[in-house]
């Protein structure tokens, strides 16, 4: 990579750095992406509400336990004599992901940067978007029964690509809103084509 | 009956064949379709109905006539038992009533349409009991094709498209008059591009007089109409004045059989046969033989239409983006404004290595009802080639990669074998378990303006996005990947064929590489200023300009 054409210098020297784990962030678990000074950035994440764990919480319990009753069915019906193993699966795939939640939810982080949105989530698959505001066609916020009971929102961010549609769950009322307008402000100072 | 479906009379307000290079149509005031268009786009099957209801009746006059008792087979036909019922009369009066309903229909359906151009908007009004009115923006338009189906073309009328991104947000044209039509696309490519009227005036007249030559040698009206459509008829199908010569990428004959027979159909149809042979040998019965021939007969149908289609391909840079046209009976053009073009990619099937032969399918916001060539989705832009023809059409679909650099990265990231340092940041030694064949040529570049991710051993590939087009930059990381410190990157583009992704990458590097892209991304974004592409232009009726005037070095 010596003649290369690098817009920037970015890739070319790579100090490696202590890793996030001691950073001072320490809420958010340890990304294990970075070895990098300007990658990921270890503070200025934004997150969203713990209510919102809540929300979650009692969303995989509910499909758990509807997935668990279905799981039972070659037990309960056909008395199959192995038919103990797929509840007992089913069940503790959920269990699992339920006792997770907490820092599945605290793993979701969103940055205001200057020119583009950044978004990160996921603990065992861990995911990160940069969607600059320009590229915005709308903004949603939606509210699910219980989100709305707990006063929280969730905010999609869409783009023309699927897969650059960002969604920030579990954000206060308040908070959807504001971000909501400052999107759409910036959106519209950055305005880009398609 | 006022509709004449006629080629004899000129469509309204267009003087499609004595005034010059102006459609007469890009004025602002509303305009009507070509008047065959009732009868092009569904009064055949009309005259299909009356011809088979006028072949019975026949029958059964000849049978009244000579006394025949009809044949035994004739019993249950039902115009034979409206005819001995004694309802006849009442039966011939509603199929007239019928006729004349739809005749009627078709005339008001044609005469509710219509359709005007302005500087800012496309628009179209349609429908007599449900009025539907689309309106499309000029700087919004993905491109543009213009159809000619066989029959169109005897009529001297073709079909023009105006793609908008979105799902059936199209606004089709159907049908205007032929030569019109070519005009018109270029008058509204010209509003589009955002070249002031008084430049568009002087824009149209280079094109103009290269189209003055055709316009003399199809003769006017008194020379008769046959003649000008069998001019038309026999015209090639790229105006060669339309685009320089040596942007022209055109099919060759050879290849395209040979593309053809070393497909995957061609894999499949051979595994079969040989599948039945062995059992035919095996039992002895014909019965396993026997459904080779609907097989043969569908396959055979299936290479002459993809050959047919293929026929007289070509790709071509023209003032106002990239032209895709192709087709010996019915033909189909389409153009491409510059920026349109959202991610590239360039593919080598297996059987085609030694050969030497790629493929080039693109990413784009529009959809199109429109086929492509070969019967294949309009996205695939070159279905077979060889590396020059590659090379030139990269340039076409990718005009902000003009410095030999890019263009000498594009050809290793084609061809190379990633064992010595050319240029890609390649996956990892380590990355071997994830991908056993291609690690070594697993990686990605990053040049001003543009990505280029290269992928695949056994089946090469090679996917670049334009960093003006990119909607957002992604980095995914999932267990395997973290515990051998890899993690994939995508560039995220609208739908289409092509994925933009690269998996087992270096995760130090590929941190970077999304800290770098997620930059350029914006900086190409904002210099980008194609959905108005002439009003950048130095020179309004320059070649494509580039997608990134400040990001590539000249």
């Amino acid at each position: 990579m010596t003649d290369q054409p690098l817009p920037s210098a970015g890739l070319d020297h790579a100090a490696p750095t202590p890793s996030d784990a001691s950073s001072p962030d320490a809420s958010l678990p340890p990304a294990s992406i970075p070895d990098d000074a300007h990658w990921p950035p270890t503070d200025g994440w934004r997150r969203v509400s713990a209510k919102y764990i809540v929300v979650d919480v009692v969303g995989y319990i509910v499909s758990g336990l509807m997935m668990t009753a279905v799981s039972l069915v070659p037990l309960v019906l056909f008395h199959w004599s192995l038919g103990w193993i797929p509840p007992v699966v089913v069940g503790t795939v959920a269990l699992i992901t339920i006792l997770l939640t907490p820092r599945r939810v605290r793993s979701i982080g969103y940055q205001l940067r200057a020119d583009d949105l950044l978004f990160r989530r996921g603990l065992a698959w861990q995911r990160f978007v940069a969607v600059p505001y320009g590229r915005m066609q709308l903004v949603d916020i939606n509210r699910g029964p219980l989100a709305r009971a707990l006063g929280l929102s969730e905010l999609r961010f869409v783009t023309a690509a699927a897969a650059a549609t960002i969604v920030v769950p579990g954000l206060p009322e308040q908070d959807a809103e504001e971000l909501r307008d400052r999107l759409v402000g910036l959106a519209e100072s950055r305005r880009a084509g398609l | 009956m006022t509709v004449d479906p006629g080629p004899a009379v000129p469509p309204p307000g267009s003087p499609s064949v004595s005034s010059g290079a102006q459609s007469g149509f890009a004025d602002g005031e509303w305009h009507r379709l070509h008047p065959a268009t009732p009868f092009l786009r569904g009064g055949l099957t009309l005259f299909a109905i009356a011809g088979i209801v006028i072949v019975n009746l026949r029958d059964i006059l000849l049978d009244s006539v000579f006394g025949g008792p009809g044949g035994p087979g004739s019993e249950g036909e039902p115009l034979v038992l409206l005819t001995e019922s004694g309802f006849g009369g009442l039966a011939l009066l509603g199929v007239l009533v019928v006729i004349v309903a739809l005749v009627v229909g078709f005339y008001f359906s044609w005469r509710m349409h219509t359709f005007r151009i302005t500087d800012e908007v496309v628009e179209v009004r349609s429908g007599i009991l449900f009025r539907t009115h689309r309106r499309a923006r000029l700087d919004r338009i993905q491109g543009i094709n213009i159809q000619r189906p066989f029959l169109a073309r005897l009529f001297g009328a073709a079909k023009l498209e105006v793609n908008v991104a979105g799902q059936d947000a199209n606004v089709p044209l159907a049908y205007l008059g032929s030569l019109a039509s070519d005009q018109l696309r270029r008058e509204i490519l010209v509003l589009a591009s955002g070249t002031q009227r008084a430049e568009a005036a002087a824009t149209t007249d280079p094109a103009a007089l290269a189209a003055l030559p055709l316009v003399a040698a199809t003769p006017g009206p008194a020379t008769g109409i046959v003649e000008q459509r069998v001019n038309e008829l026999l015209a090639p199908e790229l105006d060669p004045e339309l685009a320089p010569r040596e942007s022209v990428v055109s099919m060759h004959l050879g290849r395209l059989i040979g593309s053809l027979v070393l497909s995957e159909t061609t894999v499949f149809l051979v595994l079969l046969i040989a599948g039945l042979a062995v059992v035919f040998a095996r039992t002895g019965e014909f019965f396993f033989i026997a459904p080779l021939v609907p097989i043969l007969l569908g396959t055979a149908g299936f290479y002459f239409s993809r050959f047919t289609k293929s026929l007289r391909y070509s790709i071509a840079g023209t003032p106002d983006g990239v032209r895709v046209g192709f087709g010996l009976f019915s033909t189909s053009n389409e153009t491409l404004p510059p920026g349109r073009i959202h991610s590239v990619q360039v593919s080598q099937p297996l059987l085609w290595r030694a050969a030497g032969w790629w493929e080039i399918k693109l990413n784009r916001a529009s959809t199109s009802a429109a086929k492509g060539a070969a019967g294949q989705a309009n996205t695939t832009i070159l279905p077979v080639g060889n590396l020059s023809d590659v090379r030139k059409v990269l340039e076409l679909v990718l005009p902000a990669l003009v410095d030999p650099e890019s263009i000498a990265l594009l050809e290793r990231g084609l061809t190379s074998s990633g064992r010595t340092d050319d240029g890609f940041h390649n996956s990892p030694r380590r990355a071997r378990l994830l991908r056993w064949f291609s690690w070594r040529r697993n990686g990605f570049a990053l040049v001003p303006g543009a990505v280029l991710l290269r992928s695949g051993f056994v089946w090469r590939r090679l996917v670049v996005v334009p960093l003006a087009r990119a909607q957002g930059v992604s980095l995914t990381q999932g267990p395997i990947e973290r515990r051998l410190r890899l993690a994939s990157v995508q560039v995220n583009t609208v739908a289409g064929p092509v994925s933009a992704s690269l998996g087992a990458i270096d995760a130090p590097t590929a941190g970077r590489f999304f800290a770098d892209a997620a930059r350029s991304t914006i900086e190409s974004a904002s210099a980008d200023t194609t959905h108005r592409w002439g009003s950048a232009a130095v020179t309004p009726a320059s070649f494509p300009t580039s997608h990134f005037p400040d990001g590539a070095p000249a």
